[in-house]
């Protein structure tokens, strides 16, 4: 109860504050109402101190005009920002309304507010500050973390939907409401048919901004998710086409004028826009990713370069009126792949976070200034416009969708249901995309141009609200399938498994699909791309990287929740090393971190280590904090109950062994092994030796040697299995000749050592281990005896 | 085949027991002799024909798994020395598309025959559970393309995953507790967040046609 009264307060609070700020804004405004005939902003300052000879030095000034755009620009953003706040701070808000909602009724209420206190039309959002500086951040963010592979596989329906989808769209409606333009009862006989197709290419344009607003909420499946974005994505580029191509036969004046080889020409330039935006882009994407190339000693500009060449390629474009929006994309798309394994790892993250922030600004800027623009005085208002308007809308759009849906499920496997379709139609969400579109008709040729932008604003309206509010319940009603992403090693491996299992099963039917098509990109790819735009090329596997970035995510968290500092060793011996590891420096973090990186398997030992002796319950959905968690607690039980084996070997096959030993003897084998991994093969091993001296040398504190020699939570082999070969039972005496069997009391907190031997004979290995043990033993012998003396004293 | 009386009533016994359409069965028969060379049957070497497959890294496991007794259905395990065209078939309609319109349980059914397939592919050696070896074998196998990883990179990768499974199939275990191997329930559970309709199935018609779209 009280948790709710403060949180209502606090969103009264931010409400304040925002009122606050809006009537801030509504002063500037009336300060920039009033200096509006100073236009000359610098000089006015000096010519007004120099010209008035009775001045004194004032001691308070006030110059507004200096600041004016900079200032007006941040309190919107802010004004924003705070209303975002607010809207989350409420929690139960989310549920009920997408976040545009919220913003649209914020900007009509400042709107409203502005017009109130000086019956003037707040400043309107003008088209081309929309187009060239609040849409691309917004493509970009949707381009560089599109999901590449499902938008490729759907590639050929998202065409087929997304091109002709707009077409059948945009002349439809423009046709039906030119038929209803005729009627004279409705007084819009003025309206000609290029107009209506006009005002037809420009509604029936689906905004990004607004369909992902709206499907946030709404999980569905990753097919469907991806032909609405898809949609989304490319039928902007598809209507501004349009729209430019009528708006240059409308500026031709006459319609007989227009000839077939106009129409022709209208539709050669519509493939060329759209092509060339996308060739822009992977130009612009190659360039860039060849450019990071060399940017290792100044990671700082790495962020830079990737804004700056997407933003580039979509000025480029749209410098010769080809498609920016779709430049855009495919140089983010492009960039992704190569940019991402050259640039460092901060750089990543910076260019994440800046994108998403960047996005996210401009979105809620546009849906403010779209509320904002509602009120004012340029609207005309005319039922049977905007009621046809809406209903042709939604019936055109139900049309196209059903329509074009029945023909591609005929060449999918994996058609779309009846319920998948419905989801699409629904999610035909305008937004301030046509609505800018509206405002920058030229209104010399279109007298009527107020009942357009009307017109527009109802739709949008209509859309975003109605619709966004019901799609979430709608999904679930229809209990569509909803998409299950969990990152997990498991399905990385069968994923990659199924692609080459079906490659291969189509090789062996003579079939060519576009799985082939994609092995052949990435044999390309690898042989050529690869090695002109990646720094050192180091091939990567999506198993590996993906392994590693949970690896890496974990041991990162544990470092930065100071899990390095909380290890609990208290003893009179350790209390220096305790001393030495809270005092961490972060040079000894890059360096860990470095190791890391490099090294995968210092991942586990380190977190396990730390983590052994730090009871800290972690409590995490993620997966690969599961699999620690567990460890850790078989770890736990196995220190109490004294022994424990969670891992077992079936007879027949390779066996690996987990022998433990305690670590005061000197002669088994002590290689690392992490809880489930057995890490090396019975050769040599390279990953140990540099593992252990590099840790040891880099950092080179007490607490780094004690890293290396914490050893990784082990599990003894379950003596009572019967299962295990010969060379388990040479080992078990073995073990008992150490002195473990049947003695746990002595080593109340003893520590483990697993060996993973895979051998086909028991005697050959045992003596390998020993020999690499007796090496890594001779060095830290000393150190280890110190440490386990420590550790057994600290027990008591 | 005989006289064409007798082949299209094969055909059609073809049909009813593998689900393939006649067409996909006569396209697929000219592909069978292509790649037996006009024998009745094949043998693994035949497959050496296909140029494509020699790039692909789980290439032994693909055709190991054609001649899998238990994929052929005529055995709990061991390898068949060569498989006729029927086999070709057998093998052939695991790949299937789920027919969605048959029912739920008939849905079901596919789906488990298609997990049913992939798990004899991990489980080499034939006794129902797949082991951390036969695990390791896998990724190995996967990442044997790049020259670069490393052996260890492959083994605690399987090992995570192993873990992983452990820990989905079994969740907490006790300390006495062995986990041997992922059995087929494992794997099913394992698989259930996986879509594996829109995944496992290759279109068997208009195999000329270049298909670029799903």
């Amino acid at each position: 109860m009280g948790s709710e009264t403060l949180v209502a307060f606090r969103s009264w609070n931010s409400l304040l504050l925002l009122v606050v700020f809006t009537c801030a804004e509504a002063s500037s405004d009336a300060n920039e109402s009033s200096n509006s005939t100073a236009q000359q902003a610098p000089d006015a300052r000096f010519a007004a101190s120099s010209s008035d000879p009775d001045e004194r030095i004032s001691v308070f000034e006030l110059d507004y005009d200096y600041v004016q755009i900079p200032y007006e620009v941040t309190l919107w953003i802010l004004l924003a920002s705070l209303a975002k706040i607010g809207f989350h701070l409420y929690h139960r808000l989310p549920h009920l309304m997408p976040e545009s909602c919220l913003l649209i009724i914020v900007g009509a209420l400042v709107g409203s507010i502005i017009f109130g206190t000086h019956h003037k039309s707040p400043p309107v959002m003008d088209s081309s500050i929309y187009f060239l500086y609040l849409l691309p951040p917004i493509v970009l963010e949707s381009g560089y973390f599109m999901p590449t592979r499902p938008f490729f596989e759907n590639i050929g329906s998202i065409l087929w939907w997304a091109g002709l989808g707009a077409l059948i769209n945009a002349f439809g409606i423009g046709l039906s409401l030119f038929f209803i333009c005729q009627i004279k009862a409705f007084g819009l006989s003025d309206i000609n048919l290029l107009q209506n197709l006009l005002f037809g290419s420009l509604i029936s344009a689906v905004d990004p901004v607004a369909v992902l607003a709206v499907f946030e909420e709404a999980r569905v499946n990753e097919q469907l998710y991806m032909m609405i974005f898809g949609e989304a994505l490319l039928n902007d580029g598809i209507s501004v086409v349009l729209y430019n191509i009528l708006i240059a036969f409308t500026k031709m004046h006459k319609f007989e004028d227009i000839e077939p080889v106009d129409i022709l020409a209208g539709c050669a330039r519509f493939i060329i826009v759209g092509c060339g935006g996308v060739f822009f882009g992977i130009i612009f994407g190659f360039i860039s990713a060849f450019i990071t190339r060399f940017t290792q000693n100044i990671s700082a500009i790495e962020p830079l370069i990737v804004f700056m060449f997407s933003y580039l390629s979509y000025l480029a474009a749209e410098t010769l009126y080809l498609s920016g929006i779709l430049a855009i994309t495919a140089c983010a798309v492009t960039m992704k792949k190569y940019v991402e394994e050259n640039v460092s790892q901060t750089s990543y993250t910076t260019i994440k976070y800046f994108m998403k922030m960047l996005s996210s600004v401009s979105e809620t800027l546009i849906f403010i200034f779209m509320g904002v623009s509602t009120i004012g005085k340029n609207h005309e208002w005319n039922w049977a416009f905007i009621c046809f308007t809406l209903v042709f809308c939604q019936i055109w759009r139900a049309i196209s969708v059903f329509a074009l849906f029945y023909v591609s499920n005929q060449f999918r496997t994996f058609p779309f249901s009846i319920k998948d379709q419905f989801i699409i139609f629904y999610s035909g969400v305008r937004g301030a995309g046509s609505f800018s579109l509206a405002f920058l008709l030229p209104l010399s040729l279109f007298p009527r141009k107020k009942l357009f932008v009307t017109a527009t604003l109802v739709v949008t309206y209509f859309t975003v609200f109605f619709q966004g509010i019901t799609i979430g319940p709608l999904v679930r009603y229809l209990d569509v399938r909803k998409t299950n992403k969990k990152e997990s090693i498991n399905e990385e491996l069968h994923t990659r498994l199924m692609d080459h299992l079906k490659a291969g099963i189509e090789d062996v039917c003579g079939q060519w699909s576009h799985y082939q098509v994609r092995d052949k990109f990435k044999k390309f790819d690898h042989r050529y791309l690869r090695k002109i735009l990646i720094r050192r090329n180091l091939p990567k596997s999506s198993i590996v990287s993906l392994y590693k970035k949970l690896e890496m995510k974990q041991a990162i968290e544990m470092v930065e929740t100071g899990a390095l500092t909380s290890v609990s060793f208290s003893t009179p011996h350790q209390a220096k090393s305790v001393q030495g590891i809270k005092r961490l420096s972060p040079e000894d973090v890059e360096s860990m971190r470095d190791i890391l990186t490099r090294n995968m398997y210092q991942v586990r030992q380190r977190t396990l280590s730390y983590n052994k002796y730090n009871l800290k319950p972690q409590t995490s959905e993620k997966q690969a904090k599961e699999i620690l968690i567990r460890r850790q607690n078989t770890l736990r039980e196995s220190m109490r109950k004294g022994h424990s084996l969670p891992w077992g070997k079936s007879a027949g096959t390779k066996n690996v062994r987990y022998l433990s030993f305690p670590y005061k003897n000197p002669q088994p084998a002590k290689r690392e092994a992490n809880a489930a991994e057995c890490t090396d093969d019975d050769d040599s091993d390279p990953g140990f030796q540099p593992l252990m001296f590099s840790a040891h040398t880099r950092a080179g504190s007490l607490q780094e040697r004690r890293l290396t020699q914490e050893m990784i939570p082990m599990k003894r082999l379950h003596r009572g299995e019967k299962a295990y070969n010969l060379s388990y039972q040479t080992n078990t005496s073995w073990e008992e000749r150490a002195g473990w069997g049947g003695r746990p009391a002595i080593w109340p907190k003893p520590l483990f050592y697993a060996v993973d031997e895979e051998y086909e004979s028991g005697g050959q290995t045992e003596e390998e281990t020993s020999a690499t043990v007796s090496r890594w033993t001779a060095e830290h012998r000393d150190s280890r005896k110190y440490k386990s003396h420590s550790l057994l004293l600290q027990r008591k | 085949m005989g006289a064409t009386h007798s082949a299209s009533e094969e055909v059609r016994e073809l049909e009813g027991k593998t689900g393939f359409s006649s067409d996909q069965i006569e396209q697929l028969h000219r592909r069978f002799k292509q790649l037996s060379g006009d024998q009745p049957t094949i043998r693994k070497e035949n497959f050496n024909n296909v140029p494509d497959l020699e790039l692909n890294p789980i290439r032994s496991k693909i055709v190991r798994a054609f001649f899998d007794n238990r994929n052929l259905r005529k055995g709990p395990s061991g390898l068949a020395d060569e498989i006729n065209f029927e086999d070709f078939l057998t093998i052939m309609s695991y790949f299937r598309p789920i027919d969605t319109t048959l029912g739920e349980e008939q849905v079901e059914l596919s789906r488990k025959e298609k997990l049913r397939f992939l798990f004899h592919m991990y489980d080499s050696d034939s006794d129902g559970r797949i082991t951390l070896e036969e695990y390791r074998n896998v990724v190995e196998e996967l990442l044997s393309g790049n020259p670069h990883i490393e052996k260890e990179s492959a083994r605690s990768i399987a090992d995570g995953a192993m873990m992983e499974a452990a820990s989905v199939c079994v969740g907490q275990m006790e300390p006495d507790q062995v986990y041997e191997g992922i059995t087929f329930e494992d794997f099913l559970k394992i698989w259930q967040g996986i879509d594996i309709e829109t995944k496992m199935h290759v279109r068997f018609l208009n195999m000329e046609t270049i298909a670029l779209c799903h």
